[in-house]
């Protein structure tokens, strides 16, 4: 066995292989369409990216984005279509045939060695390196590659050491280090601070219109769009609905494209009667998740017998808000007052209050995977005797088995056994097992995060219907979602979050959708 | 013997130090490699002592000290290539897998070992570097052993096939982040088999040292946790091979404490400086160590920092 065999079959002589283009290329799909199932994600999708354009790919969560660019990399094989890179047809089979073609993609999240320094990252990614690697020469080759390039990262300090905005330059280095010259950018900017954001498509907008990249970037963000893409192609349902030169469509007509012509949907019925403040938040300040950018929330309330939904686009803070009022997340300033009393998520607090949580990814945020299903459903009471309320020392197990029985039963949990690991559940019945838990009882404030994410439409619709009949009965509801229906629904009042702060707050009797759009962009 | 006063404690502590510190420096820089690669292998302790068993009845029989230092090389490899093999098994976790084979391989060398306690095996050869004086001390602590050599050579070595070869930063890849080797293609479970075999071969021959050359003997009292200490002896220096060397001298120095204050008189808290190199372990790990983060430097893929 050779040394390449060993080390997972990196081809050492590469002279078999076509050349590497030298400056941007132009790609397009025609008729790409991708069906999983019965279930269509990418419907006769034809765009061009032409030749040292920056492109940028718009659409809401689920509009089939990631699916098409997946089928131009060679992830999926699409079920039809065609890709031509530089007029001509291709077949991308996989991956690597792809980056033989030029053509590369920068990920979402870092794809770099963190404790390798950013040459050795370069160095190793390439596709031949020698046995014994001469650092002297591939650091002068390193320095003349950085020349030519108009930005430049230390090459010395390892990449953990290195900030969001320098890591995903170096992505982007990397890509043309390797002689890509046809680029996907997955939302490049979600990781950074908008100055860093700025920086980095500036650097993109300059090489490509220099004629050395061509680039299509994901994104949601309709600044981004406007400042520094040349033309744009809207998704949505996994049909291509509309797109052409930046500087001729308005944000308003964008936003529009994406969000398409919705009829405000016939919510559930409701029954009228907003009552007390039940939940206020007031001045809460808190990091992100990346650490870098603020969250501000100056002022929220939710009343009894309201639902406020807040809408907006994936990561401005709306999971952070989750996180802040479920205690998880640390929150150096302001407060939290949940019934007029000071709220910090105690278990004894919530108790009190009957506040319950509805989280985003609720194997993970709301369960314990591999305790049982009816223990799960017990989380709530299993320490308390029921009807007194008084604490317990012994747990009762077929007390716990009983009101498990009883609670699948009435919300139709599918399960094999009581005792099976929730983790054994699928992701909708995970969800009822955790609904079922959280809204027995009373129940005086409920907050919900992407309550429907990933279920099936009966799912849906029951589980919609169980928040409004919380609402009817008189609880307080703060429904966080990024499914722009599902707040339209059911919301009594809408609340738009963007960079962390809540930008709008319409009735919904009042809603305008593009306005709503627009907010949720970040363009107000 | 020539009378040299207080002189002789640091001179006892350098012999002392270059003699006891052989062992560690083989086991640890095998482990360094081995972490390196992402896994962690706690069974070198039991390898070790299978290598000074299998090293010393080897050298009997076949009358050849290096012979037998091959042998227990060889049988350390079967020890690191059996733990990287089950440990690519799904659902293992590698601590408690070194931990059985730790167990494994010293009750198999008390039990193959039984018949070469009592024979008499030829010892590995020494440099006499104290050549030019005659004060004995000097030449006792200056008479090097092969073996040390090579560890350094091996350290030096090793540093520079983690910094400048392919095979080196394919294997700090590998246990940085494992979804970056996938994407490029490399065999993740081969590297950190063939990684571990070599973590386990070295520490065979750590063993080997012990039985042939200091203290000489095959015993079921050999090793005195050198194993096990390697691994801790790793984390203090970073992951890097030549800090594990300088990191072996001090812990060979502070073994030889208590012998080298003995041999001027200083017999109170004998039992005491005997624990140095214990007490210096705990002491460097609280020391290095932090309550907000992981280790910097640590591979991302190790169990134990994860």
């Amino acid at each position: 066995m050779s040394i390449s065999e060993v080390f997972g079959g990196i081809p050492v002589d590469r002279s078999t292989l076509r050349a590497l283009p030298n400056k941007a290329i132009g790609v397009a799909t025609v008729g790409m369409t991708m069906r999983f199932g019965a279930f269509t994600a990418l419907d006769t999708v034809s765009i061009t990216v032409r030749a040292g354009t920056f492109h940028a790919l718009l659409g809401e969560n689920g509009a089939g984005k990631s699916t098409l660019v997946k089928c131009m990399m060679g992830f999926y094989t699409p079920t039809s279509g065609q890709m031509m890179v530089e007029d001509r047809e291709v077949e991308i089979a996989d991956p690597r045939a792809a980056h033989e073609l030029g053509l590369g993609m920068v990920y979402q999240h870092f794809t770099l060695v963190p404790s390798l320094t950013a040459a050795e990252n370069l160095v190793i990614s390439r596709a031949r390196v020698s046995p014994v690697i001469d650092w002297t020469r591939e650091k002068s080759g390193l320095l003349t590659f950085m020349a030519t390039m108009p930005f430049s990262v230390p090459l010395d300090v390892p990449v953990a050491r290195l900030a969001a905005g320098e890591k995903q330059k170096l992505e982007l280095l990397k890509q043309l280090y390797l002689g890509r010259r046809f680029l996907i950018l997955d939302e490049p900017t979600s990781v950074l601070t908008p100055s860093e954001a700025d920086e980095l498509l500036g650097m993109v907008r300059g090489l490509t219109q220099a004629g050395e990249l061509t680039c299509l970037m994901i994104t949601h963000k309709f600044r981004e769009v406007t400042r520094f893409a040349d033309e744009v192609s809207v998704l949505r349902r996994g049909q291509h609905v509309g797109g052409g030169r930046v500087g001729d469509l308005t944000t308003n007509e964008m936003a529009a494209m994406m969000i398409g012509e919705k009829e405000l949907a016939q919510s559930a019925d409701r029954v009228s009667g907003t009552g007390a403040d039940i939940l206020s938040v007031a001045g809460v300040r808190a990091m992100d998740r990346s650490g870098l950018k603020p969250i501000a929330i100056d002022a929220l309330t939710v009343r009894s017998g309201e639902i406020v939904g807040v809408a907006g686009v994936s990561g401005n803070g709306q999971m952070e808000l989750m996180e802040i009022l479920t205690g998880q997340r640390p929150t150096p300033a302001g407060e939290i007052r949940v019934k007029d009393r000071p709220f910090r998520a105690s278990r004894r607090q919530c108790r009190d209050n009957n506040v319950r949580y509805l989280p985003e990814e609720p194997l993970r945020n709301a369960c314990a995977p591999k305790m049982s299903v009816a223990e799960n459903i017990a989380f709530r009471t299993f320490d308390t005797i029921e009807g007194s309320g008084r604490e317990r020392f012994w747990l009762d197990g077929s007390e716990t088995r009983r009101r498990g029985a009883e609670l699948v039963a009435a919300f139709k949990v599918k399960t094999a056994a009581l005792d099976a690991p929730i983790a054994s559940l699928s992701g909708g019945n995970v969800q009822r097992a955790v609904l079922a838990r959280e809204l027995s009882g009373d129940v005086d404030l409920l907050v919900a995060a992407n309550p429907c994410f990933g279920l099936d439409f009966s799912a849906v619709a029951e589980i919609r219907a169980r928040i409004m009949a919380a609402r009817n009965a008189g609880a307080a509801v703060l429904l966080i979602s990024e499914d722009l229906d599902e707040i339209l629904e059911l919301s009594d009042r809408i609340l738009v979050m963007s960079e962390g702060c809540i930008a709008f707050e319409t009735p919904i009797a009042s809603a305008d959708i593009a306005e709503i759009g627009r907010h949720m962009a970040g363009h107000a | 013997m020539t009378d040299i006063g207080l002189w002789g404690v640091p001179l006892a502590i350098l012999g002392g130090a270059i003699r006891v510190s052989t062992p560690f420096i083989f086991v640890s820089i095998g482990e360094a490699l081995t972490e390196r690669s992402g896994r962690i292998n706690l069974g070198l302790e039991g390898t070790l002592v299978f290598g000074a068993m299998s090293g010393y009845a080897v050298a009997f029989h076949s009358d050849s000290a290096w012979l037998g230092v091959l042998a227990a090389a060889f049988f350390g490899l079967l020890f690191g290539l059996f733990h990287g093999f089950v440990c690519k098994l799904p659902k293992v976790n590698d601590i408690a897998i070194g931990i059985a084979l730790m167990l494994l391989g010293t009750g198999l060398a008390f039990f193959f070992g039984k018949p070469y306690v009592q024979p008499v095996a030829p010892d590995l050869p020494s440099i006499p570097f104290g050549f030019w004086s005659d004060i004995p001390q000097v030449e006792a602590a200056l008479r090097i052993n092969v073996l040390f050599i090579l560890g350094i050579v091996l350290a030096v070595a090793m540093a520079f096939m983690f910094r400048a070869t392919r095979i080196g930063l394919i294997v700090r890849v590998v246990g940085d982040s494992a979804d970056a080797a996938r994407a490029m293609g490399i065999n993740i479970d081969l590297v950190r088999l063939l990684s571990t075999g070599v973590g386990g071969a070295l520490a065979g021959v750590a063993g080997a040292y012990l039985s042939l050359y200091y203290p000489g003997s095959w015993n079921e009292g050999i090793s005195s946790g050198q194993g096990l200490m390697a691994v801790a002896l790793v984390i203090f220096a970073r992951w890097n091979p030549v800090n594990c060397f300088w990191a072996a001298l001090l812990f060979g120095g502070a073994g030889a404490l208590g012998p080298a204050l003995q041999s001027v008189g200083v017999t109170q808290g004998y039992y005491l400086f005997y624990a140095a190199p214990y007490v210096l372990t705990l002491g460097l790990l609280i020391a290095t160590s932090s309550t907000r983060r992981a280790m910097s430097s640590a591979p991302g893929e190790l169990s134990i920092t994860k």
